[in-house]
Parts: C-alpha cells; sequence; structure tokens
C-alpha cells in the first residue's frame, strides 16, 4: 500500500511540471509586450524597464523559466500588479471562503445524490425514477449562473429568507451559494449512483444473497452499495476538484470573498502573477484531491491492494 | 465477414434504436426546432434584436413582446432567437477545434503506440490536470477576451477527453483482423487510419461530440456572463443574463428567458447525447 501511494506521487510530478509550464507560459504566449500588457499602453519607459527586471523577461525563455520554477517550489508567486501585494498572501486569504463553500456544496451533493441514486436504481423505471432522471439531467444542464440568480430572486428578494451575498456570520449565508454550486454535482453523483448500483443489482451475487433470502435492506446496501461505491467515490472526488473551480461563477453571483471571484478579477485586469498563481494552487488542490481518491480507491478495493503490495 | 454481416444485419437500425428511447427523440425535436429557429431567425424572430426602444424598457411579456423588453426596450424574444445562431455556432466550433485537435492526438496516440503514445497521453495528462473551466480561463488570460477566443479556449478544454476517448476506440479497432488484413496487403499509415481504423471508431466519438456540445454552450455562456466572452450588444444568451441582472428586481423576465433558453438547448444535446450512447454502444444491447 506504501509503495502504491509512494508511486502514485512521483507519477504526479511530471504531470505538476507540464502544468507549470503552461501557467508560465501564459505570460509569453500573450500577444504582446507582457510589461506593457501589466502595465498599460502610457507606463512610463522606466517603470517599464524595472518591471521587466523584477520579472526577469530579459532573459532568454528558459533560464526564465527555471528561474521562475525556482520561486515556484518555495510558493513565490510574485507581487500583484494590482494591489502590489504577495500573490500567495492574496491567495491564501480567500483560500479559506473557497473551500468552505466547495465542502458544504460536495456534502450537500453527496447528501441528495447518493440516496436518490440508490432509490432510483431499487425501482427503475417507477415514478420516482423518473422524477430523479429527468431532475438530473435538468441540474446538470442548468446554467449555474442563471440558477444562483433566480435562487436569489426567490429566497432572497420575493421570500426574504436568506441574505442574498456576503459571507457573513451564520449558515444562512451558506445556503444559497452552496446549493448553487452543487446542483450539479448532486445530479453527476445521482446519475453514477444510479447507473453503477443498477449494473451491481443485476450481478449474480446478488441474486445469490436475494436467493438464500436476505433482507432486501442488506442485499442493497451490504452487497450492491459496497460494490458500487468505487466508481461514486471517483465522481465525488472529481466533482469536488471541480467544484473548487467552478465556484469561479458561484463566487461572482453572491460576492463571496474566494479565490474564484479572484481569478476572474485577475483575468479581467491582466494581473498575470496573479492569475498564474491561482491556476498553480488550484491545479495542485486537483491534484491532491485525485491522489487521495486514488488512495482511497486502493484502500476500499483488496484487489488492488493485493496488486500493490 | 459473412458472421459480420449477419450480426450487423439482426441488429435493429440506428434510428430503431434511439427511437426507442423517449427522451432521446424529444431531445433531438427540441434541438430540430431550436436550430431551424436559428436558421430562419430573420423570418421567426419578430423585431431587430438590436433595435432600441427607450420608452419600452424593462416591459413584462405582452402581445407586442411576447417575452418583455431588456434595459433598452430591445425585443427578448428576438435577441433569444438571435442568440441560438450564436450558441449554435459556438458550441460547433469550440467541440471542432476540440475533435481536429484532440481526435488527430487520439488517433495517432492509438494508432502508433508506444513512444508517440506516451508522450501524446503525457499531453493529455497535463491537460486534464486543470478542471476544464480553469483550462478554458487560462486560455482566455493568455489570448485575451472576446467570444472567438472563448471558442479557441473551450475547444482546447475539451480536448483531452477527445484525446481519450479517440484512442481507446482506435486501440480497439485497431487489433481486429481486418485491419491486419489491411496492413498485409498494403495499405498506408495514413489509409489505414482514416479509411480503415477511424471509421469503425466513430461511434464513442460521436457521442462524445453530442455532449461536448452541451458542455461547451454552457461553458461559454459562463464565460460570456463572466464578461470575458461576448461584449453587449451582442445577443448572447449568457452575457444577456449578465447585463439584466441589474435590474432583477424590477424585471426579472429578462434574466429568466435567457437561461432558459441555455438550458433548454443544452437538455435537448444531452438527451440526444445519452440516446445517441446507448443506441450506438453494443454493450447495452438486450
Amino acid at each position: 500500500m506504501a509503495s502504491y501511494v509512494l508511486r502514485r506521487i512521483f507519477m504526479l510530478i511530471p504531470v505538476l511540471l507540464g502544468v507549470s509550464i503552461l501557467v508560465f507560459l501564459i505570460v509569453h504566449l500573450s500577444p504582446g509586450d507582457p510589461a506593457r500588457l501589466m502595465l498599460g499602453e502610457r507606463a512610463p519607459v522606466e517603470q517599464l524597464e524595472a518591471l521587466r527586471e523584477q520579472l526577469g523577461l530579459n532573459d532568454p525563455l528558459p533560464i526564465q523559466y527555471v528561474k521562475w520554477l525556482g520561486r515556484v517550489v518555495k510558493l513565490d508567486f510574485g507581487r500583484s500588479i494590482r494591489s502590489n501585494r504577495p500573490v500567495v498572501e492574496e491567495i491564501a486569504a480567500r483560500l479559506p471562503a473557497t473551500a468552505e463553500l466547495a465542502v458544504a456544496a460536495t456534502v450537500l451533493a453527496i447528501l441528495i445524490g447518493v440516496p436518490v441514486g440508490i432509490l432510483s436504481a431499487v425501482r427503475p423505471n417507477s415514478i420516482f425514477d423518473d422524477v430523479a432522471t429527468l431532475g438530473a439531467l435538468a441540474g446538470i444542464a442548468m446554467p449555474v449562473f442563471w440558477q444562483g440568480i433566480m435562487l436569489m430572486l426567490i429566497f432572497s428578494v420575493h421570500l426574504e429568507w436568506l441574505p442574498s451575498s456576503g459571507r457573513g456570520d451564520g449558515w444562512q449565508y451558506y445556503v444559497l451559494p452552496a446549493v448553487t454550486l452543487g446542483t450539479g454535482a448532486a445530479a453527476s453523483i445521482t446519475r453514477m449512483t444510479r447507473s453503477t448500483m443498477l449494473e451491481t443489482l443485476g450481478q449474480d451475487y446478488v441474486r445469490t444473497a436475494r436467493a438464500k433470502g436476505l433482507a432486501e435492506r442488506l442485499v442493497v446496501y451490504r452487497h450492491a452499495l459496497r460494490n458500487a461505491l468505487l466508481p461514486i467515490v471517483t465522481i465525488i472526488g472529481l466533482e469536488f476538484g471541480g467544484l473548487m473551480a467552478g465556484a469561479v461563477i458561484t463566487e461572482t453571483i453572491f460576492a463571496w470573498p474566494g479565490v474564484g471571484r479572484y481569478a476572474v478579477d485577475a483575468i479581467r485586469s491582466r494581473d498575470f502573477p496573479a492569475v498564474q498563481g491561482i491556476i498553480l494552487t488550484f491545479a495542485l488542490i486537483y491534484a491532491l484531491i485525485n491522489l487521495i481518491v486514488d488512495v482511497l480507491y486502493a484502500y476500499l478495493d483488496p484487489r488492488l491492494q493485493v496488486r500493490y503490495d | 465477414m459473412e458472421i459480420d454481416g449477419q450480426l450487423v444485419a439482426d441488429r435493429p437500425s440506428l434510428w430503431k434504436r434511439f427511437s426507442r428511447n423517449r427522451k432521446a427523440v424529444v431531445g433531438l425535436i427540441i434541438l430540430i426546432i431550436i436550430t431551424l429557429s436559428a436558421i430562419f431567425a430573420p423570418w421567426v424572430a419578430t423585431h431587430d434584436p438590436a433595435q432600441q426602444d427607450l420608452r419600452a424598457r424593462l416591459q413584462p411579456p405582452s402581445a407586442e413582446h411576447w417575452l418583455g423588453t431588456d434595459n433598452f426596450g430591445r425585443d427578448i424574444y428576438s435577441r433569444i432567437i438571435y442568440g441560438a445562431r450564436i450558441s449554435l455556432r459556438v458550441g460547433l466550433i469550440s467541440v471542432s477545434i476540440a475533435l481536429a485537435l484532440g481526435g488527430t492526438m487520439g488517433l495517432v496516440a492509438g494508432f502508433f503506440g508506444g513512444r508517440i503514445d506516451s508522450v501524446l497521453m503525457r499531453i493529455v495528462d497535463v491537460l486534464l490536470a486543470l478542471p476544464a473551466i480553469l483550462l478554458a480561463l487560462a486560455v482566455v488570460a493568455t489570448i485575451g477576451p472576446g467570444l472567438n477566443n472563448v471558442m479557441v479556449a473551450v475547444g482546447i478544454a475539451y480536448t483531452p477527453n477527445f484525446a481519450r476517448v479517440t484512442r481507446a476506440a482506435v486501440l480497439q479497432v485497431r487489433e481486429l483482423d481486418y485491419v491486419a488484413a489491411a496492413q498485409a496487403l498494403g495499405a498506408s499509415n495514413l489509409r489505414m487510419m482514416f479509411r480503415h481504423i477511424l471509421p469503425n471508431a466513430l461511434n464513442p466519438v460521436i457521442v462524445q461530440v453530442t455532449l461536448a456540445t452541451a458542455g461547451s454552450i454552457l461553458s461559454a455562456a459562463g464565460l460570456s456572463f463572466l464578461g470575458l466572452g461576448a461584449q453587449p450588444p451582442t445577443p448572447e444568451w449568457g452575457s444577456m443574463l449578465s447585463s439584466a441582472r441589474s435590474y432583477i428586481r424590477v424585471a426579472h423576465h429578462a434574466v429568466t428567458f435567457p437561461g432558459l433558453a441555455i438550458m433548454l438547448t443544452v437538455l435537448a444535446l444531452n438527451m440526444v447525447g445519452d440516446g445517441l450512447r446507448d443506441a450506438l454502444d453494443p454493450r447495452m444491447e438486450r
């Protein structure tokens, strides 16, 4: 097991290096002079030269990359062009808000998706199943930004039950953003749970379990669900990683002070060091989540453990 | 070959298998209606989508303006009809880019295998290391905002999916006897790839095209909503929604209808995609 985890961590390194090259190139593939892009057309020459010096833009590209990477591994993403504060501090100040929102949305998505998916699979083609399947399809098709605004309209403007934006004290502030962000994930989890449960419920060992007279509840939860868990865990992990990044839109609608909203502002104002820092941070988090999912996978599936021990 | 022919003859036709699925047929009908409205927009729309009428700002739906008017007094129904042109085009172009890049990568990787395969798949791994929306944002950050750039960004974001799906399909087909026979007869690599392998590896790719079109319409509308894609006054659904947001308290219809248009389009494409998957995937056959 330990060797598997180590191998898996080792495999991450080339991927993250690749991502770092991609992120490094964001500045250099942009049409035009990066320094001028960042400071604007009317910036004085001395200021441009100073920024070029600061970013090392006068060196050949490979050298720039190595120097930049040397700083990045020490978590030094440079200074934000807009605020002139270290990007790392700007991200660190906002990351908890995004993480909270993503966790709340994921928990909500699991609490809805898994039971609904199981119930759908247990009674396929029932009215419940039809409604759930259609609901999941709609949940995936619904634009996040539209859903967020509609929820705000109903629950904040008309009913005045919940605050419309911001991250204040109290659970009320979390409800609308978490529901908005979690709906798509809930829909995906429902679909995945339903289809894998349908598959396992059709297996021979499930028929055997029924034949020997086990209670239906035991058959469903102990025999079928356990074996359906792997793909469900995978999709939950993937969704959680996607939700961190998906927060971009939700945070913008609800004025949530997280990294997602910061990303949009940074892109709009061409704050390249900030954009690079944010993308690297998200990539690292996404990679770690995938790593955890894979390890969990090996832990849940004894067959994989045997293979790697 | 005879056995193959027999098997094919015994299978119900694609349309028969597809039309068994009620949801897929409904999706297809909705999709046809949306496409026709986009093509014949000048006849389907009741007003000029750009025509402003400042005396009729933010009007609720009426006989004159079926879905009401926006903050410049423009007819929302007509803007949505013209917006279908933009959204469908965005979906098609983004997916074409993803298909051209990813499909080629997958085809080459799967066909040649070995080192070419590992190099290409490592590139795909790097692209997959970022969630799609983030990859699209990174591209927009690089090449700048705008509707055309968003299409490129979304296309690149979907590239790794196509590479994976195509490679998997090619790997399956490559091992079949008739491919070995073609090779023995001296077919060139290009001929083998495009003439013999690709046509038989298309099914999963077609399903992916349908589903990815839905996804890219949604992503592009999201980017436009964030102000990174289509700019006003373009009647793009995401950007219409974004500009109408400030008037949500007085005129929610200006937000509601463009959102419904996006949802309906994406829903229809997904239903067709699911139906195609069930119809094209032999494992699902009874």
